[in-house]
Protein backbone atom coordinates (compact mmCIF):
# COMPACT_ATOMS: atom_id res chain seq x y z
CA UNK A 1 0.00 0.00 0.00
CA UNK A 2 1.44 3.37 -0.96
CA UNK A 3 1.42 6.57 1.09
CA UNK A 4 -1.57 8.09 -0.65
CA UNK A 5 -3.74 5.19 0.40
CA UNK A 6 -2.35 4.82 3.93
CA UNK A 7 -3.88 7.98 5.34
CA UNK A 8 -7.29 7.26 3.87
CA UNK A 9 -7.41 3.65 5.00
CA UNK A 10 -6.24 4.67 8.46
CA UNK A 11 -9.03 7.22 8.72
CA UNK A 12 -11.58 4.62 7.64
CA UNK A 13 -10.21 2.13 10.15
CA UNK A 14 -10.48 4.60 13.00
CA UNK A 15 -13.90 5.90 12.15
CA UNK A 16 -15.70 2.75 10.98
CA UNK A 17 -13.50 -0.01 12.47
CA UNK A 18 -13.04 -1.18 8.90
CA UNK A 19 -10.76 -4.00 7.78
CA UNK A 20 -8.81 -3.97 4.55
CA UNK A 21 -7.12 -6.23 2.01
CA UNK A 22 -4.14 -5.21 -0.05
CA UNK A 23 -3.47 -7.09 -3.26
CA UNK A 24 -0.92 -5.88 -5.81
CA UNK A 25 -1.39 -2.26 -4.80
CA UNK A 26 -5.15 -2.46 -4.98
CA UNK A 27 -6.80 -1.70 -1.67
CA UNK A 28 -10.16 -3.16 -0.71
CA UNK A 29 -11.77 -1.75 2.43
CA UNK A 30 -14.58 -3.69 4.05
CA UNK A 31 -17.35 -1.57 5.57
CA UNK A 32 -20.56 -2.50 7.36
CA UNK A 33 -23.76 -1.92 5.43
CA UNK A 34 -25.19 0.65 7.85
CA UNK A 35 -22.00 2.75 7.64
CA UNK A 36 -21.49 2.80 3.88
CA UNK A 37 -23.26 6.10 3.17
CA UNK A 38 -21.26 7.84 5.89
CA UNK A 39 -18.03 6.36 4.56
CA UNK A 40 -18.83 7.38 0.97
CA UNK A 41 -19.72 10.90 2.12
CA UNK A 42 -16.41 11.19 3.96
CA UNK A 43 -14.41 9.96 0.97
CA UNK A 44 -16.34 12.20 -1.42
CA UNK A 45 -16.12 15.39 0.65
CA UNK A 46 -12.79 15.11 2.43
CA UNK A 47 -10.61 12.83 0.31
CA UNK A 48 -11.66 14.07 -3.14
CA UNK A 49 -13.06 10.82 -4.50
CA UNK A 50 -15.33 12.68 -6.87
CA UNK A 51 -16.04 9.73 -9.16
CA UNK A 52 -17.90 6.50 -8.48
CA UNK A 53 -16.53 4.61 -11.45
CA UNK A 54 -18.30 1.33 -10.72
CA UNK A 55 -20.93 -0.03 -8.41
CA UNK A 56 -21.46 -3.73 -8.71
CA UNK A 57 -21.77 -6.89 -6.66
CA UNK A 58 -20.38 -10.40 -6.44
CA UNK A 59 -22.03 -13.62 -5.30
CA UNK A 60 -19.66 -15.99 -3.47
CA UNK A 61 -22.30 -18.66 -2.84
CA UNK A 62 -21.65 -21.38 -1.70
CA UNK A 63 -17.99 -20.80 -0.77
CA UNK A 64 -18.39 -17.79 1.53
CA UNK A 65 -20.78 -16.41 4.08
CA UNK A 66 -21.93 -13.64 3.85
CA UNK A 67 -22.52 -14.55 0.23
CA UNK A 68 -22.76 -11.10 -1.42
CA UNK A 69 -20.22 -8.31 -1.65
CA UNK A 70 -21.50 -4.98 -2.90
CA UNK A 71 -18.50 -3.31 -4.52
CA UNK A 72 -17.96 0.44 -4.78
CA UNK A 73 -15.04 1.41 -7.00
CA UNK A 74 -14.05 4.99 -6.30
CA UNK A 75 -11.65 7.18 -8.27
CA UNK A 76 -10.00 10.40 -7.37
CA UNK A 77 -9.03 12.40 -10.43
CA UNK A 78 -7.39 15.05 -8.27
CA UNK A 79 -5.09 12.56 -6.50
CA UNK A 80 -4.93 9.96 -9.26
CA UNK A 81 -5.79 7.01 -7.02
CA UNK A 82 -8.55 4.43 -6.82
CA UNK A 83 -10.08 2.74 -3.81
CA UNK A 84 -12.49 -0.12 -3.50
CA UNK A 85 -15.11 -0.36 -0.78
CA UNK A 86 -16.83 -3.66 -0.16
CA UNK A 87 -20.01 -4.26 1.81
CA UNK A 88 -20.63 -7.91 2.70
CA UNK A 89 -24.33 -8.78 3.02
CA UNK A 90 -26.17 -12.03 3.49
CA UNK A 91 -29.60 -13.55 3.13
CA UNK A 92 -32.21 -13.90 0.43
CA UNK A 93 -33.29 -10.25 0.46
CA UNK A 94 -30.24 -8.32 1.60
CA UNK A 95 -30.59 -4.61 2.19
CA UNK A 96 -28.01 -1.86 1.75
CA UNK A 97 -28.66 1.89 2.11
CA UNK A 98 -28.64 3.73 -1.20
CA UNK A 99 -25.63 5.78 -2.31
CA UNK A 100 -27.68 8.04 -4.60
CA UNK A 101 -27.55 10.93 -2.11
CA UNK A 102 -23.74 11.00 -2.45
CA UNK A 103 -23.21 9.93 -6.06
CA UNK A 104 -25.98 10.50 -8.63
CA UNK A 105 -24.56 7.83 -10.90
CA UNK A 106 -25.40 5.21 -8.28
CA UNK A 107 -29.04 5.40 -9.34
CA UNK A 108 -28.93 3.16 -12.41
CA UNK A 109 -26.07 1.03 -11.08
CA UNK A 110 -28.03 0.16 -7.96
CA UNK A 111 -31.00 -0.70 -10.15
CA UNK A 112 -28.76 -3.06 -12.10
CA UNK A 113 -27.40 -4.67 -8.93
CA UNK A 114 -30.97 -5.10 -7.71
CA UNK A 115 -31.98 -6.59 -11.06
CA UNK A 116 -29.11 -9.06 -11.26
CA UNK A 117 -28.55 -9.94 -7.58
CA UNK A 118 -31.74 -8.97 -5.76
CA UNK A 119 -29.94 -6.70 -3.33
CA UNK A 120 -32.35 -4.00 -2.21
CA UNK A 121 -31.16 -0.45 -1.79
CA UNK A 122 -33.14 1.28 0.93
CA UNK A 123 -34.23 4.81 0.08
CA UNK A 124 -33.58 4.40 -3.66
CA UNK A 125 -35.70 6.92 -5.62
CA UNK A 126 -36.69 4.45 -8.36
CA UNK A 127 -36.23 0.83 -7.24
CA UNK A 128 -37.25 -0.98 -10.46
CA UNK A 129 -35.46 -3.54 -12.59
CA UNK A 130 -33.35 -1.95 -15.31
CA UNK A 131 -32.35 -4.68 -17.80
CA UNK A 132 -34.82 -7.54 -17.43
CA UNK A 133 -38.47 -7.17 -18.35
CA UNK A 134 -40.83 -6.24 -15.56
CA UNK A 135 -42.47 -9.18 -13.87
CA UNK A 136 -39.50 -11.49 -14.34
CA UNK A 137 -38.88 -13.86 -11.46
CA UNK A 138 -35.48 -14.39 -9.88
CA UNK A 139 -32.16 -12.63 -10.18
CA UNK A 140 -29.98 -14.06 -12.95
CA UNK A 141 -26.46 -13.39 -11.67
CA UNK A 142 -27.04 -15.26 -8.41
CA UNK A 143 -25.09 -18.48 -8.32
CA UNK A 144 -28.22 -20.51 -7.51
CA UNK A 145 -30.08 -19.21 -10.58
CA UNK A 146 -30.61 -22.08 -13.09
CA UNK A 147 -28.13 -22.02 -15.99
CA UNK A 148 -30.18 -23.35 -18.89
CA UNK A 149 -33.71 -22.45 -19.85
CA UNK A 150 -35.09 -25.07 -22.23
CA UNK A 151 -34.15 -28.72 -22.62
CA UNK A 152 -32.25 -29.09 -25.91
CA UNK A 153 -34.15 -30.90 -28.65
CA UNK A 154 -32.53 -33.99 -30.21
CA UNK A 155 -33.90 -36.80 -32.34
CA UNK A 156 -34.67 -39.04 -29.35
CA UNK A 157 -36.78 -36.46 -27.49
CA UNK A 158 -38.00 -34.44 -30.47
CA UNK A 159 -41.71 -35.10 -29.97
CA UNK A 160 -41.73 -34.56 -26.19
CA UNK A 161 -40.11 -31.15 -26.52
CA UNK A 162 -42.28 -30.22 -29.48
CA UNK A 163 -45.43 -30.85 -27.45
CA UNK A 164 -44.23 -28.51 -24.70
CA UNK A 165 -43.41 -25.64 -27.06
CA UNK A 166 -45.81 -22.74 -27.29
CA UNK A 167 -46.33 -21.81 -30.94
CA UNK A 168 -48.01 -18.49 -31.70
CA UNK A 169 -51.11 -18.59 -33.85
CA UNK A 170 -51.82 -15.33 -35.70
CA UNK B 1 -37.85 -13.14 -73.89
CA UNK B 2 -40.56 -10.86 -72.62
CA UNK B 3 -44.23 -11.68 -72.26
CA UNK B 4 -45.01 -9.56 -75.35
CA UNK B 5 -43.22 -11.93 -77.69
CA UNK B 6 -44.91 -14.91 -76.13
CA UNK B 7 -48.34 -13.40 -76.53
CA UNK B 8 -47.85 -12.20 -80.09
CA UNK B 9 -50.85 -10.33 -81.26
CA UNK B 10 -53.32 -12.23 -79.18
CA UNK B 11 -53.70 -9.31 -76.72
CA UNK B 12 -55.46 -11.43 -74.17
CA UNK B 13 -54.38 -13.95 -71.56
CA UNK B 14 -56.49 -16.04 -69.23
CA UNK B 15 -55.54 -17.16 -65.75
CA UNK B 16 -57.08 -17.69 -62.37
CA UNK B 17 -57.53 -14.59 -60.21
CA UNK B 18 -55.96 -16.39 -57.26
CA UNK B 19 -52.83 -17.16 -59.23
CA UNK B 20 -52.59 -13.64 -60.60
CA UNK B 21 -52.91 -12.10 -57.14
CA UNK B 22 -50.42 -14.50 -55.60
CA UNK B 23 -47.99 -13.86 -58.45
CA UNK B 24 -48.25 -10.12 -57.98
CA UNK B 25 -47.75 -10.46 -54.24
CA UNK B 26 -44.54 -12.43 -54.68
CA UNK B 27 -43.17 -9.85 -57.06
CA UNK B 28 -43.62 -6.88 -54.77
CA UNK B 29 -43.09 -8.15 -51.27
CA UNK B 30 -41.60 -5.40 -49.18
CA UNK B 31 -39.82 -6.43 -46.00
CA UNK B 32 -39.77 -4.34 -42.90
CA UNK B 33 -36.56 -2.46 -42.17
CA UNK B 34 -35.44 -3.73 -38.83
CA UNK B 35 -32.75 -5.99 -37.46
CA UNK B 36 -32.05 -7.25 -33.98
CA UNK B 37 -28.49 -8.58 -34.10
CA UNK B 38 -25.67 -9.79 -36.35
CA UNK B 39 -28.09 -11.47 -38.80
CA UNK B 40 -29.18 -7.96 -39.75
CA UNK B 41 -25.72 -7.39 -41.24
CA UNK B 42 -26.20 -10.35 -43.58
CA UNK B 43 -29.69 -9.10 -44.35
CA UNK B 44 -28.20 -5.74 -45.36
CA UNK B 45 -25.66 -7.57 -47.51
CA UNK B 46 -28.48 -9.49 -49.20
CA UNK B 47 -30.23 -6.21 -49.84
CA UNK B 48 -27.17 -4.40 -51.20
CA UNK B 49 -25.85 -4.39 -54.75
CA UNK B 50 -23.77 -7.57 -54.66
CA UNK B 51 -26.61 -9.97 -53.86
CA UNK B 52 -29.39 -7.53 -54.73
CA UNK B 53 -32.63 -8.81 -53.28
CA UNK B 54 -34.53 -6.40 -55.51
CA UNK B 55 -34.15 -9.01 -58.25
CA UNK B 56 -36.86 -10.83 -56.32
CA UNK B 57 -39.21 -7.90 -55.98
CA UNK B 58 -37.84 -6.57 -52.72
CA UNK B 59 -37.12 -3.09 -53.96
CA UNK B 60 -37.50 -1.44 -50.64
CA UNK B 61 -37.13 -2.13 -46.97
CA UNK B 62 -40.00 -0.22 -45.49
CA UNK B 63 -39.24 1.61 -42.27
CA UNK B 64 -42.90 1.49 -41.27
CA UNK B 65 -44.76 -1.71 -40.45
CA UNK B 66 -47.89 -0.26 -42.07
CA UNK B 67 -46.23 -0.38 -45.49
CA UNK B 68 -44.59 -3.79 -45.26
CA UNK B 69 -45.70 -7.31 -46.15
CA UNK B 70 -42.88 -9.36 -44.74
CA UNK B 71 -41.18 -9.39 -41.37
CA UNK B 72 -37.63 -10.74 -41.43
CA UNK B 73 -36.75 -11.38 -37.80
CA UNK B 74 -32.97 -11.05 -38.10
CA UNK B 75 -31.35 -11.86 -34.78
CA UNK B 76 -32.06 -13.07 -31.27
CA UNK B 77 -35.24 -11.74 -29.70
CA UNK B 78 -34.78 -10.87 -26.06
CA UNK B 79 -37.71 -11.20 -23.71
CA UNK B 80 -37.74 -7.46 -23.27
CA UNK B 81 -37.93 -6.99 -27.06
CA UNK B 82 -40.64 -9.62 -27.56
CA UNK B 83 -43.68 -7.37 -26.89
CA UNK B 84 -42.24 -4.80 -29.30
CA UNK B 85 -41.79 -7.35 -32.09
CA UNK B 86 -45.34 -8.57 -31.53
CA UNK B 87 -46.69 -5.03 -31.67
CA UNK B 88 -44.84 -4.36 -34.95
CA UNK B 89 -46.27 -7.57 -36.37
CA UNK B 90 -49.76 -6.55 -35.31
CA UNK B 91 -49.34 -3.20 -37.05
CA UNK B 92 -48.58 -4.81 -40.41
CA UNK B 93 -51.58 -4.99 -42.75
CA UNK B 94 -52.87 -8.38 -43.91
CA UNK B 95 -51.75 -10.40 -45.75
CA UNK B 96 -48.42 -10.66 -43.98
CA UNK B 97 -45.62 -13.17 -43.69
CA UNK B 98 -42.68 -13.76 -41.38
CA UNK B 99 -39.24 -15.26 -41.86
CA UNK B 100 -37.20 -16.34 -38.85
CA UNK B 101 -33.68 -15.61 -40.02
CA UNK B 102 -30.87 -17.49 -38.32
CA UNK B 103 -30.64 -20.01 -35.50
CA UNK B 104 -31.50 -17.57 -32.71
CA UNK B 105 -34.76 -16.38 -34.23
CA UNK B 106 -35.66 -19.96 -35.14
CA UNK B 107 -34.99 -21.76 -31.85
CA UNK B 108 -32.92 -19.60 -29.51
CA UNK B 109 -29.64 -20.79 -31.02
CA UNK B 110 -26.77 -20.88 -28.57
CA UNK B 111 -28.65 -18.65 -26.14
CA UNK B 112 -30.43 -21.24 -24.04
CA UNK B 113 -31.08 -18.85 -21.16
CA UNK B 114 -33.59 -16.65 -19.34
CA UNK B 115 -33.04 -13.54 -21.44
CA UNK B 116 -33.69 -14.82 -24.96
CA UNK B 117 -36.91 -16.08 -26.51
CA UNK B 118 -36.48 -19.72 -27.55
CA UNK B 119 -37.61 -19.04 -31.10
CA UNK B 120 -39.63 -16.10 -32.37
CA UNK B 121 -42.45 -18.57 -33.19
CA UNK B 122 -43.46 -18.24 -29.55
CA UNK B 123 -44.88 -14.78 -30.28
CA UNK B 124 -45.53 -14.57 -34.04
CA UNK B 125 -46.47 -17.25 -36.62
CA UNK B 126 -43.43 -17.99 -38.78
CA UNK B 127 -43.64 -19.10 -42.43
CA UNK B 128 -40.03 -19.92 -43.23
CA UNK B 129 -37.06 -20.71 -40.98
CA UNK B 130 -33.59 -19.95 -42.33
CA UNK B 131 -30.81 -21.88 -40.59
CA UNK B 132 -27.30 -20.53 -40.13
CA UNK B 133 -25.32 -18.48 -37.69
CA UNK B 134 -25.65 -16.08 -39.37
CA UNK B 135 -27.06 -17.39 -42.68
CA UNK B 136 -25.26 -16.13 -45.77
CA UNK B 137 -27.16 -13.77 -48.07
CA UNK B 138 -27.73 -16.68 -50.49
CA UNK B 139 -29.43 -18.60 -47.68
CA UNK B 140 -31.71 -15.69 -46.90
CA UNK B 141 -32.58 -15.28 -50.58
CA UNK B 142 -33.29 -19.02 -50.71
CA UNK B 143 -35.60 -18.56 -47.75
CA UNK B 144 -37.36 -15.73 -49.55
CA UNK B 145 -37.80 -17.80 -52.70
CA UNK B 146 -39.12 -20.67 -50.58
CA UNK B 147 -41.64 -18.25 -49.12
CA UNK B 148 -42.63 -17.23 -52.67
CA UNK B 149 -43.35 -20.85 -53.50
CA UNK B 150 -45.53 -21.02 -50.42
CA UNK B 151 -47.36 -17.81 -51.30
CA UNK B 152 -47.97 -18.99 -54.87
CA UNK B 153 -49.80 -22.00 -53.46
CA UNK B 154 -52.00 -20.02 -51.08
CA UNK B 155 -55.77 -20.23 -51.38
CA UNK B 156 -57.94 -17.22 -50.64
CA UNK B 157 -60.18 -19.22 -48.39
CA UNK B 158 -57.24 -20.14 -46.14
CA UNK B 159 -56.12 -16.57 -45.51
CA UNK B 160 -56.64 -15.01 -42.09
CA UNK B 161 -58.46 -11.99 -43.58
CA UNK B 162 -61.20 -14.19 -45.00
CA UNK B 163 -61.59 -16.15 -41.80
Amino acid sequence: MDKKHEKIVQALQEKFSATYEDFRDEVHVFIKAEQIVEALTLLHDKYEFELLSALTATDYYPQQTPRFHVVYQLSSLAKNITLQLRVPVNGDQPKVPTATRVYDTANWREREVFDMFGIQFEGHPDPRRILSPEGMEGHPLRKDFPLGYEEPQFTFNYDDIDLKKIYAKE
Amino acid sequence: MGVEQKLGDMGIVTTKLEELVNWSRTNAMWPMLFGLACCAIEMMAAQASHYDMSRFGMELMRASPRQSDLMIVAGRVSRKMAPVVRRLYDQMPEPKWAIAMGDCASCGGVFNNYAILQGVDEIIPVDVYVAGCPPRPEALIHGVVTLYEKVKGEKFKDLAVVK
